[in-house]
């Protein structure tokens, strides 16, 4: 059955899963929002700045509309849970959180180009099949989302597999490079594909599909790439530096959300 | 007619960054309720991170609330059904060309690949220079007859 939100706060098991999925999707975009937005003035040239800063403006509105969906469901204010919520708190992948490189926006920032394509491309590519998976979830209003996020959602994938694709097939360097961030990304990607603890519930409501589905779906959407850029893809993934599902995360991420929410948290009250 | 005032007003709301282009053009008004209680107005976002949607929001509250009749307006984006390019009504299309902005391509390639017209002289010789524009919902491209460049609003579309 499909629910509305009336009905999902009739169903305390029914709202805590979706609760905690919408957590889930709004705390991965809002992260990489913002590792996005630090790249603004420092990408390999003016049209990747352009583009770059308009996908994570996209992205960051995704993540305000997740948000909105759980204030709905009786989650808290909006604002208060893009800004207020501790590290502990926070349900996004751990991959998403890494720095871009070494150095931090305002001195030497050395970030890594080859990184942020993978990274991006692989969770453009994660997010696409979590939400073609949405479009068929039980919750009615996140059902209606997904169908508005795929819209754009195309666009980000297009640009960074067109990245992706030319920095791997160039050779030298860059395909040394990207082989390297590669590494690392499918080191964590299983925290992408991760549900936590709450999983079998969501699946059980159908709220979205299992762990096992989105990850085969995704290795599935891969493999023409990876077949035509002989791509050294591992049977399986890891989750190296934990899952950041269960609220485990890295110091990389206190300090991104210091640094976000300085203005937020010096009057919190403020209207903007 | 209320209805016919407050379409009216609607009409004045121009989209911020395209100030030749109503509200109503971009096929973004899904709703208007009048109820004892005030007018109840609905919009689809066209990208959701857009940041003039606030801006919009007000000024559709400012240009509604000056109808002698109405005491209270509320405005709520919501996303079912969701904006397409499509949505842009003829009208609009030429309007969007007269501010120098190619409409959105009713057309998309399987290859998700899409072509646009010059706005300036009409060409269809031209190439993209940049998918993502100034704004969300525009790309970059170039005329390679007047040799200018121009920008074109995406097209969206539920089949992407
Ligand atoms: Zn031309």
């Amino acid at each position: 059955m499909r629910y509305a939100l009336e009905d999902a706060m009739k169903n305390e098991a029914y709202r805590d899963a979706a609760v905690e999925l919408l957590f889930q999707l709004a705390d991965d975009d809002f992260i990489l929002a913002y590792r996005g937005s630090e790249w603004l003035g420092l990408a390999p040239h003016i049209e990747e700045d352009v583009a770059f800063s308009s996908i994570s403006q996209d992205t960051m509105g995704h993540a305000a509309m997740f948000y909105q969906l759980l204030h709905e469901l009786g989650a808290g204010d909006p604002d208060e849970l893009a800004h207020a919520r501790p590290a502990s708190d926070r349900k996004n992948a751990i991959l998403l959180e890494k720095v871009n490189g070494p150095g931090t926006y305002l001195t030497e920032p050395h970030y890594d180009w080859a990184f942020a394509v993978v990274r991006n491309y692989f969770y453009a590519q994660a997010k696409k099949v979590k939400i073609e998976s949405l479009k068929n979830s039980s919750y009615q209003p996140l059902a209606e989302a997904a169908v508005k996020v795929n819209m754009e959602l195309y666009y980000h994938l297009l640009h960074w597999k067109t990245w992706f694709s030319q920095l791997v097939s160039a050779g030298g360097e860059a395909t040394t490079r990207m082989e390297t961030a590669m590494e690392t990304a499918f080191g964590d990607l299983d925290g992408l594909f991760s549900l936590g603890q709450k999983g079998a519930e969501m699946v059980k409501h159908n709220l979205i599909e299992s762990e096992d589905d989105l990850r085969k779906r995704w290795v599935q959407a891969m493999s023409p790439v990876v077949a035509s850029l002989d791509i050294n893809m591992p049977e399986k993934f890891g989750m190296k530096s934990g899952n950041g599902r269960d609220g485990v995360h890295s110091s990389d991420l206190q300090s991104a959300l210091d640094t976000l929410g300085e203005v937020y948290n010096f009057d919190p009250a403020a209207s903007w | 007619m209320l209805r016919d005032k407050i379409i009216e007003a609607l009409q004045t709301v121009k989209d911020p960054e395209i100030d030749s282009v109503s509200i109503i053009e971009l096929g973004m008004v899904e709703e208007v309720e009048n109820t004892p209680n005030g007018v109840f107005i609905k919009l689809l976002p066209t990208f959701m991170g857009c940041p003039a949607l606030e801006i919009i929001k007000k000024n559709v509250v400012n240009a509604v609330t000056a109808i002698d009749e109405v005491q209270n307006v509320e405005v709520q984006f919501i996303y079912h059904p969701p904006w397409t390019s499509d949505r842009v009504s003829d009208i609009g299309r030429e309007r969007l060309k007269e501010f120098g902005i190619a409409p959105p391509p009713r057309h998309i390639a399987e290859t998700g690949e899409w072509q646009a017209d010059c706005p300036y002289c009409g060409s269809t010789y031209t190439t993209m220079e940049n998918l993502f524009g100034p704004t969300a919902c525009r790309s970059i491209l170039y005329c390679k007859s007047c040799k200018n460049p121009f920008e074109a609003m995406k097209p969206v579309s539920t089949l992407m």
